[in-house]
């Protein structure tokens, strides 16, 4: 008789190297706020970068339509621990909008309609890291998941990933967002498990 | 109360690790409205990543509260005050005089 032994491999976890430390998977894909969700019409929404120089640059909606948009598929990580792979966007890249833009500043404070902020390093913005998205799995982009628009910085823990963006603020100091400034950790790498501000 | 929010009862057991009183039933102050009324009538938003209690008038925010493991990070900075009603406290001992101080 054959004692065959599957060694000590244990169960391979689902979403594989995929899936950082401390997640888990969902189809679903789940709704947090820290807010009543707001309903902002395309003809009056607006998106507004503030260089720290004082300097503003404008889109409106039918501007952001017409600029060059990209369909990223991505991962998504919740610092609640639930992940979503293979999600599909579209949506505007930053290093579109940041072209016209002179900054030397090195932090963002991202900022919402209904008054939501978050903030991070301004190259965690660039080079093909962050979009402006306004459509998700094929369809216009929910109220629920940030619609019209919201930031999508897959990178990071997705609180990163302003829900109703309205705006950037170039600072020459970080100066910590909404989560950030009540125990969330300032970066929110989900590969290195930063979810509290000392972890 | 809609389905997006809870109302502020739901505070009553996270904040009950810290306070030693019902927050709930204290008198909250919103600082950007200053609209007064019991901590449980806050409209609450969360359980994750945070509890967000919002004044039932204008809807800014009055109160959080993240829970991480082993600590808890409280933000009332939204609430200018906090009015909690407590028994008399017992009565003190008198207090023994002061010597004279010299000069």
């Amino acid at each position: 008789m054959a004692i065959v032994s599957r060694g000590f491999h244990g169960r391979p976890r689902a979403g594989g190297d995929r899936l950082p430390p401390g997640q888990y998977l969902v189809d679903d894909f789940p709704v947090l706020s820290a807010g009543p969700t707001p309903r902002v019409p395309t003809d009056r929404w607006e998106f507004v970068i503030d260089t720290e120089s004082g300097q503003t640059h404008r889109w409106s909606w039918q501007d952001l339509m017409a600029l060059p948009s990209q369909t990223p598929t991505v991962d998504i990580h919740c610092v609640t621990r639930w992940s979503k792979l293979d999600t599909t966007w579209e949506g505007v890249s930053l290093d579109v909008l940041f072209e016209d833009v002179e900054t030397a500043a090195d932090y963002a404070l991202v900022h919402s309609y209904g008054g939501y902020t978050t903030n991070l390093p301004l190259e965690e913005l660039l080079d093909g890291k962050a979009w402006i998205a306004h459509r998700f799995d094929g369809e216009e982009l929910a109220p629920v998941h940030g619609g019209p628009a919201r930031l999508l910085v897959p990178h990071l823990y997705l609180w990163k990933s302003a829900k109703w963006v309205r705006g950037i603020r170039l600072l020459n100091e970080d100066w910590p967002g909404f989560w950030e400034t009540a125990g969330y950790h300032n970066f929110g790498d989900p590969w290195l498990e930063q979810r509290y501000e000392d972890d | 109360m809609t389905a997006e929010h809870l109302d502020g009862n739901a505070l009553a057991g996270p904040l009950a690790e810290i306070f030693a009183v019902d927050v709930t039933a204290a008198t909250g102050r919103c600082a950007s409205c200053g609209l007064a009324g019991p901590i449980a009538s806050l409209h609450v938003y969360g359980p994750e990543p945070g509890l967000v209690a919002r004044c039932s008038g204008c809807e800014e925010v009055v109160l959080r509260l993240v829970r991480g493991p082993g600590v808890a990070w409280l933000d009332l900075r939204g609430a200018v005050s906090l009015r909690v009603s407590l028994p008399d406290p017992p009565d003190l001992p008198d207090l023994p005089d002061l010597p004279d101080l010299p000069g």
